[in-house]
């Protein structure tokens, strides 16, 4: 079971849940298991093809998945997952 | 009991000494091996002319700030003083004293040096006021007066007065920053004081740009502050941008963002990025070409709704402070180019928890924008993404 960082835009969608624990082999499962626990967030994870959004930033622990294998990326039992959308606020 | 001067003679005798023209050698043509060189003279004297590179550690405060210059024992010293004297008992000190393994005392000091003809360096001086103010950074190794006069040459741009922009610009202006640029175009309103400290009740309804002048001023007069009361857009950032050494951006809207990583990148500047939200902040550096720019960690910017701004969601009042003071923290870093800058990383805070998380950024060998020359980077293309357009017309 890894866990799932939530960002703040994206709680509304799971109930106000900053972590979510989650199964999965690697990153994608892992993030789909998020969607089919909190089916809200789907459409802000994934496009329609599956992909991950490219507005959304995905971390296995403090690295990138993009610089890994991206969804691909194998994800251990003790694994934190962070996502990262961008945010602008400053005032 | 031994004389002043049979004392002065029998501790030459104890320590190693050394000459001059050797000392000149050994820092001109100097190899791995190159001297650390101390001046153990009072402050006004090394401010009148010192030897080049040498640091200042007055004799009186010896055993309390050597550590600071020179942390490994058995690198080699020399220390020198005006003509050999002080320097003989401060070497004593330093080898029997503190265990300082390599440590010479440069026989006929600075006195002997000039008369070689060797250079001597006149640092530029700080005022008696600003020797006062600034006591606490001359006590750091760190900053010490090179790194002082650093920040009264430094130009530090503030893209709002706002959340992040009120705390960054009080402590720059602390700091003795020398040139504040702010930008904003909106007015103190009293919905802004909940976080907003450089604004105060009784100027409600003043420009942010005037109010923020008047604190700044209140806290350090020597400050020059350049007011741009306007929006910063495709049109005017380039005129305000450039010739500041480093941007603080707290700017509350992605196609700003977008505009200004592209032109920064372009003019080679360095960003301390912050961002926050309801009890979270996130803060980066973004410095041309050594690191990431904001494109590399966000290509694209999400849609409108999950782009809310704080206006719209609440933000603890408390959190612009501690984001923004990391920004200011950030922007003394790289202005006196010391510890190590938060590029290449994002550091997220959660109030509420009490935790900071640290995530890798790297440089997309594809940027399309920073993996390109900056003068490759059209006017036309700056700040332009993928569905501009779109998120624009949704954000309203």
């Amino acid at each position: 079971m890894s866990t799932v960082k939530i960002p703040p835009v994206l709680r509304s969608y799971t109930g106000g849940e900053k972590e979510v624990d989650a199964e999965g082999a690697n990153v994608g499962d892992v993030l789909r298991s998020v969607a089919t626990q909190h089916p809200d967030t789907q459409s802000q994870l994934f496009a329609e093809t599956g992909e991950l959004n490219r507005y959304v930033n995905v971390y296995l622990n403090d690295e990138d998945v993009r610089v890994l294998e991206g969804l691909d990326t194998p994800v251990g039992g003790r694994d934190t997952v962070v996502i990262l959308p961008a945010m602008a606020g400053g005032s | 009991m031994p004389s002043a001067a049979e004392l002065m003679r029998k501790v030459k005798e104890q320590v190693r000494q050394v000459d001059p023209t050797e000392v000149h050698d050994a820092v001109e043509n100097g190899n791995g091996n190159r001297p650390v060189l101390i001046d153990v003279r009072e402050q006004t004297e090394f401010e009148d002319g010192h030897i080049p590179g040498a640091a200042s550690v007055p004799r009186g405060f010896l055993e309390s700030r050597i550590e600071g210059s020179v942390p490994d024992r058995s690198q080699p010293v020399v220390l020198y003083c005006a003509s050999g004297n002080r320097s003989a008992y401060a070497a004593r000190t330093l080898s029997e004293e503190l265990g300082y393994e390599d440590v010479r005392s440069m026989t006929g000091g600075i006195t002997l040096w000039k008369d070689r003809g060797f250079d001597v360096e006149v640092p530029r001086a700080l005022t008696t006021e600003q020797r006062s103010r600034y006591s606490r950074h001359l006590l750091l190794p760190e900053i010490g007066i090179e790194g002082q006069l650093k920040l009264l040459d430094a130009k530090v741009l503030l893209l709002g007065a706002g959340g992040l922009g009120s705390p960054t610009a009080l402590y720059l202006a602390a700091a003795g920053v020398g040139t504040l640029g702010i930008v904003d175009d909106d007015e103190v309103d009293v919905s802004n004081l909940q976080r907003q400290v450089i604004h105060t009740t009784d100027r409600v309804g003043d420009s942010k740009v005037d109010s923020a002048e008047v604190s700044v001023h209140a806290i350090n007069p020597g400050v020059e502050v350049v007011k741009y009361e306007t929006r910063l857009d495709a049109s005017n950032i380039m005129e305000i941008i450039e010739g500041y050494d480093v941007i603080v951006d707290g700017v509350d809207n992605f196609p700003t963002r977008y505009l200004l990583n592209d032109a920064t990148v372009r003019l080679q500047i360095p960003v301390v990025s912050a961002s926050i939200l309801g009890f979270d902040g996130q803060i980066s550096v973004f410095k041309p070409y050594d690191g990431p720019c904001y494109r590399c960690l966000y290509p694209t910017p999400p849609p409108a709704e999950l782009a809310p701004s704080c206006g719209a969601n609440g933000v603890l009042g408390v959190l612009p402070g501690t984001m923004g003071l990391l920004q200011a923290t950030e922007v003394v870093k790289l202005v006196v180019s010391t510890g190590e800058p938060l590029i290449g990383r994002l550091l997220l805070y959660d109030a509420l928890a009490t935790s900071f998380t640290e995530l890798k950024v790297r440089r997309d060998p594809d940027c399309p924008i920073c993996s390109r020359d900056p003068g490759d980077i059209s006017a036309e293309e700056m700040g332009v993404f993928p569905d501009y357009e779109a998120f624009c017309a949704a954000a309203g």
